[in-house]
């Protein structure tokens, strides 16, 4: 059990190229093929990670570590994210000075990155349609649509602090009541 | 050696403090990362810093994550790495376990759970804001576009593992597509126009 936990989340942390969110659609693949959490406690997991400081995806790690395994669990799962950052910043730090510039990782990111985004937009729409305001329509169904648009905007011309975004939504949230 | 101890407990509590302000990985981080390393501390030199959330961005894994491991490793070798990914990852793991022991107590609580519906909908805006930003430095032309959908259609249609998908565009990156120099522009994962202008006046 531990063991599945630390490898899944080493790969998870190998293959996570584009940040926190870039986790998510990885993170989602490893709890369905081991059946470790329904789809919706997934969605609620990724909702607490949002809302806390630190990256979404070590979060979900500890989350999801802690679901399957308690505090031990939690401990591991990080474990496993974490090894490659480390084992790479140092062997990057160690031998190549100028990585970034070297031909080989710019072509290779050329391709990955549009790889990347098409895994976000598919993380999103996956995420939404594991919520029960969206699977099940209902006027919520609409305002919830609509704070959606509103929050995109915001950050798209409005450039607002993701926390910021996050409090508004819990008023918007909790509004509709 | 007393002044290598000093150097290891400053690193982990210069960590620990630029941690839980670490929300959803925002560059108000890296500026503030700098302002403790380069400002501060004088750990790492002006110049070298961009070049370290260069990398940082480029590698897998949480970008504030990867600063820390490098900024600690070029300044006290492997144990410097190790305390200051300890004193980053400390606050926010023990947020999230203390979260994670209240929530279930209160989860089926119907204010938590509109407040819940709430946040929902801006997750959903994040990560699609988080796909737009690598977009806007990714999508550049006709074969990134379709990379992008095909990858796309090939994980709703298919389920594919995307850790295959990765690979994948990887591989296709480096020995099929004929490499159109992507240069300064699109060498960044993410560049925000704020980051630039960040970089532009310091």
């Amino acid at each position: 059990m531990y063991l599945q936990l630390y490898w899944g989340f080493f790969l998870v942390g190998c293959f996570s190229f584009g940040g926190g969110y870039a986790m998510l659609p990885l993170i989602e693949r490893l709890i369905s093929s081991h059946d470790w959490m329904a789809s919706g406690q997934f969605a609620e997991i990724i909702a607490l990670s949002g809302m806390l400081p630190g990256s979404i995806g070590t979060n979900a790690a500890v989350f999801v570590g802690f679901q399957t395994a308690g505090i031990a669990g939690s401990l591991v799962a990080t474990a496993g994210i974490i090894t490659p950052s480390l084992i790479l910043v140092v062997i990057i730090s160690k031998f190549f000075k100028r990585f970034q510039d070297s031909e080989i990782i710019e072509k290779a990111f050329y391709g990955l990155r549009p790889v990347v985004v098409g895994l976000l937009v598919y993380s999103a729409i996956k995420f939404a349609f594991s919520l029960e305001v969206v699977t099940t329509i209902s006027i919520e169904t609409i305002y919830f649509i609509i704070m959606f648009i509103i929050s995109l905007l915001l950050l798209i011309y409005k450039k607002i602090h993701p926390l910021f975004l996050i409090f508004l939504s819990v008023i918007g949230g909790i509004a509709f009541l | 050696m007393n002044s290598n101890i000093r150097i290891l407990i400053k690193l982990f509590f210069t960590f620990l403090k630029i941690s839980p302000i670490t929300f959803g990985g925002g560059y108000a981080m890296t500026t503030l990362i700098e302002l403790e390393v380069v400002n501060k501390n004088k750990w790492i030199k002006k110049e070298e810093i961009i070049d370290v959330f260069t990398i940082a961005q480029t590698l897998p894994g949480a970008v504030a994550i990867n600063s820390a491991i490098f900024i600690g490793y070029r300044v006290a070798g492997l144990l410097g790495a190790v305390i200051s990914l300890i004193g980053i990852l400390f606050p926010t793991f023990s947020i999230v376990i203390l979260v994670s022991l209240i929530y279930f107590l209160f989860k089926d609580n119907p204010l938590i759970k509109a407040a819940f519906n709430g946040i929902g909908a801006s997750i959903i805006a994040l990560i699609l804001y988080a796909g737009i930003t690598i977009g806007k430095s990714a999508i550049k032309g006709k074969t990134s576009l379709f990379l992008t959908i095909l990858s796309l259609l090939l994980l709703i249609i298919f389920h594919i593992n995307p850790i295959l998908l990765i690979i994948g565009g990887a591989f296709i990156g480096m020995f099929k597509l004929k490499h159109k120099s992507v240069g300064e522009e699109g060498r960044e994962i993410v560049t925000t126009e704020e980051q630039k202008a960040f970089y532009k006046e310091s």
